[in-house]
């Protein structure tokens, strides 16, 4: 069965996310407005870009009540760097919270400004060593008991998964290997939906 | 700066796109900008309009007042240095700015040489005018292109005929034979290397945004339609009647730049544009500061 991935095109690096999509043999479209909500779509990615303005744009374009309804209720979802941000129950050096669908506690910009960006390699679950480039990139400080860890950096979780959602602090998208994104679609493929 | 460092620069990039970039001069208007959906801001004393009314020369802007602005708020901050203005830049970097945009808008430091921005490790933004101009800049090292546009002036036509100028040269160099490629090269000043990219890709290394002139969410999205991959929106904003919400109707009409009947609601009740002077009537032309 096919699947269609929907693509959250609001603000940031979502281009890129349809072009590993593209290059991963999946459909996909884009949710830019309401009206874009009413396709049917399997699954839906969250990309980098600035987490307010995605977060800002969710609300006033009328997308968040009915998106975070749909992921509570299992629509399985891909989220890099601001889209973890906008996943998380709580942000720890930010009032605002967004969604508040996956049980982690994040901090914003953790590794300071755009000279604190970096790029390194580790082990990402059942995969081995992946590329991982992180860009003015949240950390995950805390995270409840249903999540599950998938990759880490200096002691600290960058990837995590709690049932259908799964966030990663870097961005895969950016890089040419999709492992990590096929690891996400051979599993909506294989149950229906994560978890 | 090695590579990977380049390759980080040129990825910040990557997560602007589809924003818009706002000129603020003071902490207050960098937080207004945040709250209406700026995906960063450009902190510089004085908005082109006002450094192309009170004429004389200018520079980067006070360091304290960057620090005040990187304070303010949790989007990245970007500043301005003059073309060739390496010492600026350098500072800016010392106080570890996101993005340094070597800009015409300021007075030129040299007039021959731009900086080698390839020594440097926080990314830059150059504008251009056409494919050459932006390849050489990409050469330097810079991490993003704009537009040059003619900024402070509110009108979008210089903004237009580059982007216009830069793609139809993208199209043409991809059309291409390859062995075609090296006069191509020689035309053009650049790189064969650069300029194959442009060949097999039909598009810039790095991510290119509008700039110069670009007032309304209608201006907005012709610059989105004509390809550009994000705004920058300097004098627009703060010399408008409503900046808070003309920057808010800015931001959607480019999330939704092909949606006539929404920007048609967000064009409406925005108070007064900035006044404008068309580009032609000027004495001073920016765009042609740095080749």
């Amino acid at each position: 069965m096919t699947h269609r991935i929907a693509v959250l095109a609001l603000q940031g690096d979502f281009a890129e996310h349809e072009n590993a999509l593209r290059q991963c043999g999946s459909e996909f479209m884009e949710i830019r407005q309401r009206a874009d909500l009413q396709k049917s779509f399997d699954a839906l990615v969250i990309p980098g870009g600035e987490s307010t303005v995605i977060g800002k744009l969710l609300r006033e374009l009328e997308l968040f009540t009915e998106l975070q309804a749909r992921i509570q209720a299992g629509l399985p979802v891909f989220a890099t760097c601001a889209g973890l941000i906008l996943l998380a129950d709580r942000i720890e050096n930010d009032s605002a919270a967004y969604f508040r669908t996956l049980d982690v506690t994040v901090r914003r910009n953790a590794y300071g400004r755009q000279l604190g960006s970096f790029h390194t390699e580790g082990d990402f679950a059942t995969l081995g060593r992946v590329p991982m480039s992180f860009i003015r990139a949240p950390s995950i400080e805390r995270v409840g008991n249903g999540v599950t860890v998938l990759s880490e950096f200096d002691g600290k979780p960058t990837a995590v998964m709690q049932g259908n959602q799964l966030a990663l602090a870097y961005h895969p998208e950016l890089l040419a290997d999709h492992r990590v994104l096929a690891w996400f679609l051979e599993r909506i493929a294989s149950r229906g939906k994560m978890g | 700066m090695d590579q990977k460092q380049a390759e980080l620069n040129r990825n910040l990039a990557q997560m602007l796109k589809g924003g818009v970039i706002m000129d603020v001069t003071t902490p207050e208007q960098a937080k207004i900008a945040e709250d209406a959906g700026a995906c960063a801001v450009m902190a510089l004393e004085r908005i082109p309009a006002d450094i192309r009314a009170a004429g004389g020369v200018s520079r980067m802007s006070d360091p304290e007042m960057i620090k005040g602005i990187q304070a303010a708020v949790s989007i990245p901050v970007m500043a301005k240095c003059r073309i060739g203005h390496f010492a600026e830049a350098q500072i800016l970097q010392a106080i570890e700015i996101d993005y340094i945009d070597e800009s015409e808008v300021l007075s030129p430091a040299d007039d021959l040489y731009h900086i080698d921005k390839t020594v440097f490790k926080v990314p830059f933004v150059c504008g251009a005018r056409d494919l050459g101009e932006a390849l050489r800049r990409i050469q330097e090292g810079a991490a993003m292109i704009r537009t040059k546009g003619e900024p402070g002036t509110g009108d979008v036509i210089q903004a237009v005929r580059h982007m216009r100028r830069m793609n139809a040269e993208i199209r043409r160099i991809a059309n291409l034979r390859e062995d075609e490629l090296f006069e191509a090269a020689k035309e053009l000043g650049v790189s064969i290397d650069l300029l194959r990219f442009v060949h097999e890709n039909g598009k810039l290394p790095v991510v290119n945004f509008a700039a110069g002139g670009i007032a309304t969410p209608a201006d907005a999205s012709l610059m989105m339609q004509l390809g550009a991959e994000g705004v920058f929106v300097g004098s627009g904003i703060f010399k408008s009647g409503d900046p808070a919400k003309r920057a808010n109707a800015i931001v959607k009409a480019v999330t939704n730049y092909q949606d006539a009947a929404m920007i048609a609601d967000l064009s409406s009740g925005l108070g007064e544009a900035m006044v404008g002077i068309n580009a032609d009537e000027i004495k001073l032309i920016m765009e042609e500061r740095g080749k």
